[in-house]
């Protein structure tokens, strides 16, 4: 005789079999196998790699004033270490402020004409260095290291001696460009509109095809006269107003509820920010004719949405990332979005300046509509 | 104005389909002349489903050729799209969206001029004028064959291909279905339909019966029962399960089916089948009357040795 009442022992069969049933079901769904197996390792390590808080090699220009041994030192030096990539020397301030604006350089260190005969005299002369705020994190620990490099720099060249820094020789006269008060929601804002359209718009297609094959409309909608790319485009369409109207909600409330400025052109905004709904229906569209049912559609653009968050520069600087991370960034449609968003609302960047970010979005969306069209299968083979 | 109309719609050679290892059609060879009521009948995976996606291009043949109302299979499936009406199997329009709005969306796929009056047409002659706006999901099983139906000839096709459309429908709808695919055949329309029901089978102008993927037969109704060249007999009396069990181990016997109080005993060797029942006959327990085969003998002694031969 068991000691277990016969009742639950039944109940205790019942839910064995539905148990062993589920067991059955998810080693026959080989990719979720594989996404339950191989996603977490993958990300760990890519992520794990990738993301670092301290950035290293930001873009820098150096306006040079006066061509002097004082001047080419300290371009020495900032060339050596780690924080500054220095990717232009420039002669102008029209210059760098365009190389600002576009995003090409996060700081610009600008030694003016008469530096180092003031530095020879004691007289503590400014160097200027203009940060681009817009991300406060990535400026911060950079315009914290700057000061120490130049005066490693100047020692050496014995202007000053290492032995009595007690009053450093200069001063550093900082500015922060576009977010004087680096206010993080200024940097967030802009990102948060591009992380929702992606994650929404992606969700909205990546379920369209794998919808009609599930629900059995596909059938027929093959029988009928209508090409892949008909069917690619009035998919997608409607979701570009749907997407165009939350992103005219979400900058309403950046700007009064936020206080976030649109600096730039309204209009320039709106017509990159239907770019990029376009381009992220498209990626979704890819995943929907690529998947076999809604679940994986589903699974591939939350796959995708992950580096869309971690790499794009929306969460983590994006300078600070190896350069591999980096190109992974460049594919990835919410990088340019996030700089145009940012350039337009906070630098008030025009076309000129973000026309390599709105080309990166135009290829993007269209290498993914034609693989959503050559993958689109006309038959049931 | 249409610009070929070919006597000879559906002409097809040496058709053949794998899926796998499976190979599901097997070197099929059709014929479907206009104004036909051309009925596909055959088991469960037989290949019917698969002839028909073949045949308005939803799937492309291993081998074979032919073409479909004029055009290439293989080649010219858009042109074979513009004028062919499909009625899939499972019901496959848009569950939540109207009526109306199903009809309109057909009409607009064909490049109808007018979507709006053409779906109003449609509905009228579906007699659902005054539900047009009622969600196409929420309609009974019957409503939503007719709905397909109308969606399929809004386009003014030639050809109708209709796979299994009376499924799970009930006898008075399915009674009314015929009488539509036979005005619409009077309008000159060809209709290629499966089906399982022997009822329908004989409602067709010609029939071909299709099994494991192989045509085994095909032609006019009598001509396909004649050429079967089966002889039956039809036995009354009690107990008749007990003859069954005995006349089925019986050579010549390759037929045994009960149809409520009688059985019905088949074979093609007539003197042996004679022979297998003789001690049968004087058995004053049955009465024994010779009778005409049915399609449904027919086809299920068809059907019994096709899967005989089936490796």
């Amino acid at each position: 005789m068991s000691l277990i009442p016969a009742r639950a022992r039944s109940s205790f069969s019942r839910f064995f079999a539905m148990l062993m049933k589920e067991f059955i079901q998810l080693r026959r769904d080989r990719v979720t196998l594989a996404t339950m197996i191989s996603v977490p390792l993958m990300q760990l390590f890519l992520f794990g790699y990738a993301i670092n808080t301290t950035p290293r090699d930001l873009p820098t220009a150096v306006l040079l004033q006066e061509n002097t041994d004082v001047g080419r030192s300290i371009l020495a030096a900032l060339r050596n270490t780690a924080f500054f990539d220095i990717r232009q020397v420039a002669t102008s301030e029209a210059e760098v402020d365009s190389l600002l604006r576009a995003g090409s350089v996060l700081f610009v260190i600008e030694i003016p004409a008469g530096f180092e005969r003031a530095l020879r005299r004691g007289e503590t002369p400014a160097m200027l260095v203009a940060a681009d705020a817009t991300d406060p994190v990535a400026a911060a620990s950079a315009l914290g290291a700057l000061e120490g490099v130049v005066q490693s720099a100047l020692s050496r060249d014995r202007v000053t001696t290492v032995a009595a820094p007690v009053q450093p020789a200069f001063e550093i006269r900082q500015h922060r460009r576009f977010n004087p008060a680096g206010a993080s929601q200024l940097n967030i804002v802009p990102g948060l509109l591009g992380t929702i359209l992606t994650m929404t718009m992606l969700i909205f297609t990546a379920l369209s095809v794998t919808r009609e094959v599930e629900r059995g409309t596909m059938e027929s909608l093959l029988a009928m006269p209508i090409r892949p790319l008909e069917i690619m485009l009035g998919k997608i369409a409607p979701y570009v107003a749907v997407g165009f109207l939350q992103a005219a909600l979400i900058v309403t409330a950046g700007v009064f509820a936020f206080g976030v400025p649109v600096v730039g052109n309204l209009a320039l905004l709106a017509a990159l920010s239907t770019l990029f709904i376009a381009a992220n229906l498209s990626i979704g569209y890819t995943f929907s004719t690529l998947a076999q049912n809604q679940l994986q559609a589903v699974q591939m653009a939350m796959m995708f949405f992950l580096p869309n968050i971690l790499l794009s520069g929306f969460m983590f600087p994006f300078a600070g990332m190896p350069v591999w991370a980096q190109w992974i960034g460049e594919c990835l449609p919410l990088t340019h979005f996030i700089r145009i968003a940012r350039g337009v609302m906070l630098k008030g960047a025009d076309m000129m300046d973000l026309q390599r970010d709105a080309m990166w979005l135009a290829g993007l969306m269209l290498i993914a509509m034609t693989i959503a069209v050559r993958r689109f299968r006309q038959t049931l083979d | 104005m249409r610009e070929r109309a070919p006597d000879i719609v559906i002409d097809v050679a040496g058709l053949t389909k794998s899926f796998g290892a499976r190979m599901v059609v097997k070197n099929l060879t059709l014929q479907v002349r206009r104004g036909q009521i051309y009925g596909f009948l055959g088991p469960n995976g037989s290949g019917k489903t698969t002839t028909i996606r073949m045949l308005c291009g939803l799937l492309t043949p291993d081998s074979g050729t032919g073409t479909c109302l004029g055009y290439d299979i293989r080649t010219q499936s858009q042109l074979i799209k513009r004028r062919v009406g499909y009625m899939t199997q499972r019901f496959s329009l848009y569950q939540d969206l109207s009526i109306r709005e199903n009809l309109e969306f057909v009409a607009r796929v064909f490049g109808i001029a007018d979507p709006r009056k053409a779906a109003s047409e449609a509905i009228a002659r579906l007699g659902l004028s005054g539900r047009e706006d009622q969600l196409a999901g929420e309609l009974s099983g019957g409503w939503k064959q007719r709905l397909a139906l109308g969606a399929c000839i809004l386009p003014q096709p030639d050809l109708l291909l209709l796979d299994e459309p009376t499924a799970g429908v009930d006898p008075k709808a399915r009674r009314d279905f015929w009488n539509e695919i036979h005005a619409l055949a009077g309008e000159g329309l060809t209709v290629l339909v499966s089906t399982h029901y022997m009822d329908e089978a004989e409602r067709c102008h010609e029939i071909a019966y299709i099994a494991y993927g192989e045509l085994l037969a095909h032609g006019p109704v009598e001509a396909v029962v004649r050429s079967a060249g089966l002889q039956t007999w039809r036995v009354e009396g009690e107990d008749l399960h007990v003859l069954a069990q005995a006349l089925m181990k019986l050579p010549g016997v390759e037929m045994v089916a009960p149809f409520g109080a009688s059985l019905h005993v088949g074979g093609r060797d007539h003197a042996a089948l004679e022979a297998a029942i003789a001690p049968w006959r004087a058995d004053p327990r049955y009465v024994w009357r010779a009778d005409e085969p049915s399609l449904e003998d027919v086809f299920i002694d068809l059907m019994g040795r096709a899967k005989d031969n089936f490796p």
